[in-house]
């Protein structure tokens, strides 16, 4: 290329510039004025409410006990949410997540319990179910173009037919493989749960320090070494803290039932967490979902098949959901006409606009679904220990869930006035 | 009189230059039963601005998509290089390495300078995004083309000025071994320094050895950069004539009447 030879004798022509830990903040912000606010409203969401639940419950909110179980309460949500933001960032929606949950925990119900499948033959089904669902969706969004809303009402409705049939009116399917009860209820041992942790901060630090080296190598500019060691520090500190909270013992009575350690679905999580955002961040497929949400056209002209990233999108949506429905029943010990329902799709979704995913497509990460599935689940177990009833809980996540719309509306303005997105 | 000869003449006769790069004769395509391009003549050539010019509805966007393999011609010749070759798909044009501009630029906001200039065809390693590789090359490219006004390659789209997107389009269509670049209406929608900027950088695209075809309306930018226009007059090829041999009055006749000067040279 005539461009790059010209140049390239000369390639470290701006030296690489520090920016440094002050440099760094002024960065951010300058990114946060000017509308790009990211995590930021779902981090300082949970501080506060964090705070305000734990003046009001100082002892019930803030015990371990009730830490796991909010734990527990939020990773269905929290799962089927990364499945949304997959669907979100094309600027679509799937309403028919969480539906799609209860069917496919349905399937693996019947499959386990009523046929007595393995746990492993029965999770497949599960996930196949919600494959099946979501390559049905997205076929009929992506080549019959027919708006993503009215294809995931009308799943929402004729999937909600589909659990009635396969649990029988007024039916549930227990379950009682011993796998799939603590997929959702039981806890890692002590020592796995700090080995965990090592690994966790291991691979964070090993991934921001690889790309430090690989760009100082290739000359190009970088954050410093001290933001970088700052952003592994503080990562560590958190999540120590949460371990060596959890690592407490938090049975009542723990003679006759010892309950301490990382609750084993964080380890599902996180496994989650670091693929999926791999997926999104890392590789060729994830840059074509922002470019299609960005601007169609564009990713289209630029020879992206256009139609295929945004079928793949709805089937990753429909499997994390199928996934979700696993932890779902898990959670329950059973599957039942409403498993999935009620307000299960809303705080999903309401869950990866707190976190701040944009509905307008184009911006939106996987850790936008746990941070805001986290503020989710606060609000709800707070309020539950505050003994409000469920009308005013209903109020209060129906608030929230706006205005985390309106900030994302309104950094949205500021970005435009401002030139980002 | 220095008049431009007519239409079905292929151009500049007293040439020294070398061969056209891309060389198309009598090429026709119709719509239905709307006749767009009447047997069209037109060259490009390596090194030099060549600008199509013609009133709106003349078939100036037929004639580029026709080249960029969108719409396929229906009859002529297409020679690239002296070789006659077949284009009935982008995927021909790009392969030729035929790049086209479009007016509205087609730039994702939401990602910065560096994914949108790979968008499409990112370099990757075992399936992974190489990040520094495409940076560097970015920064070179850029640099290569002496554009300086960017900030940073790592901001978003969404916050340069018109002309730096149109900067970073150009820049894309460059960054493959392309060899004519075709760019709709670049200084369209720009300010003054802006329409400055891009026409220096058509020019040094040119300079570089590429074949430039620039679309345009504006007649100042038109003999400003260019080596060649060629005028467009519903659906046929007015003339094609060296920049230098014509004045700007001259290439408004030709523009709204299909011809210049005295009568007997009516096409």
């Amino acid at each position: 290329m005539t461009a790059s030879a010209a140049t390239a004798v000369q390639p470290n022509d701006p030296p690489p510039e520090k920016v440094g830990i002050g440099g760094a903040a002024r960065e951010y912000v300058d990114r946060v004025r000017g509308g790009d606010v990211g995590a930021l409203p779902a981090v300082l969401g949970l501080a506060v409410l964090i705070t305000v639940f734990a003046i009001l419950r100082p002892v019930s909110f803030t015990n371990a006990f009730n830490f796991a179980n909010l734990i527990h309460q939020a990773a269905a949500v929290i799962v089927i949410a990364m499945g949304l933001v997959f669907v979100l960032l094309l600027g679509e929606i799937d309403l028919s997540a969480g539906f799609t949950a209860g069917t496919a925990a349905a399937i693996m119900g019947i499959a386990a319990t009523r046929n007595d499948w393995p746990w492993w033959a029965a999770v497949l089904a599960c996930l196949a179910t919600g494959a099946v669902v979501g390559t049905c969706i997205g076929l009929l969004v992506a080549r019959l173009g027919i708006p993503s809303f009215v294809v995931t009402l009308a799943a929402f409705l004729g999937l909600q037919g589909v659990l009635l049939k396969l649990i029988g009116e007024g039916g549930t399917i227990p379950i009682r493989d011993d796998v799939l009860l603590a997929i959702n209820n039981e806890d890692l041992p002590v020592w796995l749960g700090w080995a965990l942790y090592a690994v966790t901060v291991g691979l964070f630090a090993a991934v921001l320090l690889r790309r430090y080296a690989g760009r100082r190598a290739s000359g190009l500019p970088t954050q410093g070494m001290p933001v970088v060691l700052v952003k592994i520090g503080s990562v560590a500190l958190l999540l120590g803290l949460a371990t060596l909270f959890l690592s407490r013992e938090r049975s009542r009575n723990p003679e006759a039932a010892s309950i301490k350690g990382l609750p084993m679905v964080v380890l599902l999580l996180l496994v989650l967490l670091v693929v999926l955002t791999f997926l999104l961040s890392r590789t060729p497929f994830g840059r074509h979902v922002y470019a299609v949400g960005g601007n169609t056209e564009a990713a289209r002209r630029a020879g992206i098949n256009v139609w295929k990233v945004k079928l793949i999108c709805f089937v990753i949506s429909s499997s994390l959901a199928a996934v979700g429905g696993i932890m779902l029943a898990s959670r329950d010990n059973s599957i039942s006409p409403t498993t999935g329902g009620a307000s299960t799709l809303l705080y999903a979704v309401g869950a990866a606009v707190i976190g701040g995913t944009s509905l307008f497509g184009g911006k939106g990460r996987v850790i936008d679904a746990i941070l805001g599935g986290l503020v989710i689940a606060v609000i709800i177990n707070g309020m539950g220990l505050l003994n409000q009833p469920s009308s005013v809980v209903f109020i209060v996540t129906g608030i929230v869930l706006l205005v985390a719309a309106s900030v994302d509306a309104l950094s949205r303005r500021r970005a435009a006035s401002s030139g980002r997105v | 009189m220095s008049m431009p000869s007519t239409a079905a003449q292929p151009p500049p006769t007293n040439d020294p230059s070398p061969s056209p790069l891309l060389s198309l004769r009598a090429v026709n395509k119709s719509f239905g039963a709307v006749h767009v391009l009447h047997d069209v003549d037109f060259d490009a050539f390596s090194g030099q601005v060549t600008a199509l010019v013609g009133d709106n509805g003349a078939g100036k966007s037929t004639l580029i998509k026709g080249i960029a393999g969108i719409y396929p011609f229906d009859s002529g010749s297409y020679d690239f290089e002296g070789r006659a070759v077949t284009v009935t798909g982008p995927k021909q044009a790009s392969a030729l390495g035929i790049e086209v501009v479009y007016q509205d630029l087609a730039l994702c906001d939401n990602l910065d300078i560096v994914d949108n200039l790979f968008l499409g065809r990112e370099l990757s390693k075992a399936g992974v995004l190489d990040e520094h590789t495409m940076e560097r090359r970015a920064g070179e490219t850029l640099a290569g083309l002496s554009v300086r006004t960017v900030k940073s390659i790592r901001q978003q789209v969404a916050s340069l000025s018109g002309g730096q997107r149109q900067t970073v389009a150009i820049a894309r269509s460059v960054l493959w071994n392309s060899r004519l670049v075709v760019l709709d209406e670049p200084t369209a929608a720009l300010g003054v320094a802006q329409t400055e900027q891009v026409l220096k950088l058509v020019r040094r695209l040119a300079d570089k050895g590429l074949a430039v075809v620039l679309i345009s309306h504006n007649l100042n930018d038109v003999f400003e950069v260019a080596d060649n226009i060629a005028v467009l007059y519903l659906g046929a090829m007015a003339a094609q004539v060296k920049a230098k041999d014509v004045n700007h009055s001259q290439v408004v006749e030709l523009i709204t009447a299909g011809r210049s000067g005295s009568p007997k040279d009516i096409r």
